[in-house]
């Protein structure tokens, strides 16, 4: 079986072949091709969007993805839901000596389809190979840029008072697959990540709406995180439905089993919006008319109420704050 | 999972309110001894929405937060050996022994392996032969059982590296330390669905004959915590000291007779130190003589000495109910989720993690 040697990050004969034989084979577009050591970009707009984000997943392989289209995803989700059209990725590898070629293909293979998905261009990379049992197989940094668009203000400290928050779909689905595959714990059932990039997603809200305050992935640390962010950001106080959320039937009986909660559980294609009242009804229609939000649902909304902090209104009719998430998540015993 | 959602329903947790309403006159105070009940009571605000008179007590059913100080230290010691691979539930992690907690000695090497089953551990012992395995033993009835077929299924496969550090606690002992105890003026007990799956009702008993104090078993979802409260107040007012079983879709009589077989088959009940309440008579499990050869203390020859130490810490007197954690000097100043002091705040079960969660100061949630 063909497999990466630290010669194939050495920068000679293996390098370039490495490189043109799988990188530029799948990658390849105008710029990239130009082979010169940065990307010369043209970008004519006021106001870009950039970022950065490495993934050390492990499992590599997935139900619903692997790490390559997570790489891609997330960078695209977090230039889309900056309110910007995502354009230009950079990918760079850091790849353990010994990492079969054949999964090295499929992971940039899913990379170039989810790049085409989402029209962006993969305009530089780098790779480099470490030592085994330097890394864990593989990680990926991926960076965008994306152009943001005119007449949107997207921001963090943007919610207000009356706000209707929503998500596109079913919460904790990734964090929960992972954790599971991780674990082998053999559930039964349909376990899958809902890694998708959503930028054609957020076309479509700011569409129908280009006001919408603020819009997150909800990744590391689930919807909990992130409306925390939001509401120390925004000064506002959040109250969640308990019985709005939408949940998996799996995810629900998988996290319930384990001990999790799944207001804290990560997502990879899961963003929540904060839309003014008036607006909620017609980004909602816009969103169920997009294959990535369908189970689209409103999930609370910002409150009158002074002070930063986020609660849940439980089934039963009481509260309970729903706080940052801290350390890690560590499962029950009993 | 459908069978979750009939015991989160609105509607049902609407018409049991209502009849707490009707049902409870005076002050009533109920102790749930269950760390699970605890967690799930303030999960869906189920305090905000009981009658005025009707207060919770927070009990010491949380298997992390009343294992001693010593048995933390020991665990971190064992797993700083060369030939140890350490097995352990994700909540012993973070508890702070003197010097380290597991969590950072995982990070400086040692091979620390987080489980959901010690069944897991079968499978680590085969794979690595040249170590000695070392599972930390923690829990009550509901985790017992599991150790003793877990030691049974390792003789069977021929496993000789697979040890136990046990500090298995059994519940009803410190029940009786608890109702005996003058300053808790206890009306009734909200009993732990998960322990009585394997100890039945029975071992309960002496509370209402003994102590006229009466007991609900019941399970975790809102619907079944309100319905065990409304049986119970309805116990209370009525001055009917029996045991109820409102869980009697999981919980029989008699309990489990073959998880009640394992346990006995492996351990001898001795007496046990619980963290901040002191030594409970036969409150604690131990290998018997034909199980020895999988107590890690013996194996690893150490001498094991029990005490608690954690400084300042009032884990006893809210183990014990006596005290809420807000009144606890520590907690949300020195003491926090990411720096605890005391075991009650890392446990996800623990009432200081509870209260710092999702509770404010004045004890209800801000409005």
């Amino acid at each position: 079986m063909s497999t990466i040697t630290l010669s194939h990050g050495s920068g000679g004969t293996q390098s370039n072949q490495l490189i043109s034989d799988l990188f530029f084979r799948y990658f390849s577009n105008d710029i990239l091709n130009q082979m010169n050591d940065a990307a010369q970009l043209e970008i004519d707009f006021k106001k870009i969007a950039f970022t950065t984000d490495s993934f050390v997943v492990n499992p590599i392989f997935f139900e619903g993805g692997n790490i390559g289209k997570l790489a891609v995803c997330g960078t695209v989700n977090d230039l889309a839901v900056s309110g910007a059209k995502p354009l230009y990725l950079t990918c760079a590898f850091i790849i353990e000596e010994g990492f079969s070629m054949v999964d090295l293909e499929t992971i940039v293979k899913t990379m170039a389809e989810e790049a085409e998905k989402s029209g962006v261009k993969i305009v530089a990379g780098d790779t480099k190979v470490v030592e085994k049992g330097n890394v864990e197989s593989l990680y990926i940094n991926t960076s965008g840029i994306g152009v943001i668009y005119e007449n949107v203000n997207i921001n963090c400290a943007n919610a207000k008072p009356g706000d209707v928050i929503i998500v596109n779909g079913t919460i904790g689905d990734h964090g929960m697959t992972i954790l599971c595959e991780r674990n082998n714990f053999g559930f039964e059932g349909n376990l899958s990540s809902d890694c998708a990039s959503l930028n054609t997603l957020v076309d479509c809200m700011l569409e129908v709406y280009n006001g919408i305050h603020v819009i997150r992935d909800a990744t590391r640390g689930g919807i909990a995180a992130v409306l925390n962010e939001i509401s120390d950001s925004s000064n506002v106080t959040i109250a969640l439905e308990e019985n709005l959320l939408p949940i998996k039937e799996e995810v629900k009986g998988a996290a319930e089993m384990l001990g999790f909660d799944p207001l804290y559980i990560a997502n990879e294609g899961k963003l929540c919006a904060f839309v003014p009242e008036a607006q909620a009804e017609q980004v909602l229609v816009a969103m169920r008319a997009h294959p990535l939000g369908t189970n689209a649902a409103i999930i609370g909304r910002v409150t009158e109420e002074l002070g930063k902090k986020v609660y849940l209104n439980t089934v039963v009719g009481g509260k309970r704050l729903v706080d940052m998430p801290s350390g890690i998540l560590l499962p029950r015993i009993c | 999972m459908k069978f979750v959602d009939e015991f989160r329903s609105n509607e049902h947790s609407r018409i049991l309110i209502e009849s707490l309403k009707n049902l409870s006159r005076g002050q009533i105070n109920i102790m749930e001894v269950c760390g699970t009940h605890t967690m799930a009571i303030f999960r869906y605000g189920i305090r905000d929405v009981l009658p005025a008179n009707v207060t919770l007590i927070s009990g010491p059913g949380c298997p992390v937060c009343v294992t001693p100080q010593s048995y933390i230290d020991t665990a971190i010691d064992l797993s700083s050996r060369e030939d140890v691979i350490m097995a352990t539930f994700g909540d012993m992690m973070k508890v702070p022994g003197i010097k380290s907690s597991l969590l950072k000695k995982k990070a400086e090497g040692a091979d620390i392996r987080l489980v959901y089953s010690p069944m897991d551990c079968l499978a680590i012992a085969a794979d690595s032969p040249s170590k000695q395995i070392v599972f930390l033993a923690v829990g009550f009835e509901t985790t017992a059982p599991m150790t003793a077929v877990t030691a049974i299924e390792a003789r069977k496969n021929g496993l000789s590296n697979l040890f136990f550090f046990t500090a298995h606690k059994i519940v009803p002992p410190v029940m009786e330390a608890l109702v005996t105890d003058k300053e808790l003026n206890l009306d009734g007990f909200l009993l732990p669905g998960n322990v009585s799956a394997i100890i039945g009702t029975e071992p309960y008993e002496f509370l209402g004959k003994d102590f006229n104090i009466p007991g609900v078993v019941t399970g975790f979802e809102p619907v079944d915590i309100l319905q065990g409260l409304s049986t119970l107040i309805s116990l209370i007012s009525k001055k009917d000291y029996s045991i109820a079983n409102d869980y009697k879709r999981i919980v029989r009589t008699s309990g489990n007779s073959e998880a009640k077989e394992y346990m006995d088959k492996a351990f001898n009940i001795v007496d046990s130190n619980w963290r901040g309440i002191g030594k409970v008579s036969k409150s604690g499990l131990e290998f018997n003589r034909d199980f020895e050869e999988f107590d890690a203390l013996k194996h690893f020859e150490i001498s094991y000495k029990e005490y608690d130490g954690s400084s300042g810490c009032r884990c006893g007197e809210i183990l014990k109910g006596k005290m809420n954690p807000t009144q606890c000097p520590l907690f949300k100043q020195a003491c926090t989720p990411e720096n605890p002091i005391g075991s009650c705040m890392v446990s996800s079960e623990g009432t200081c993690a509870a209260y710092f969660r999702y509770y404010k100061e004045s004890g209800k949630m801000e409005e």
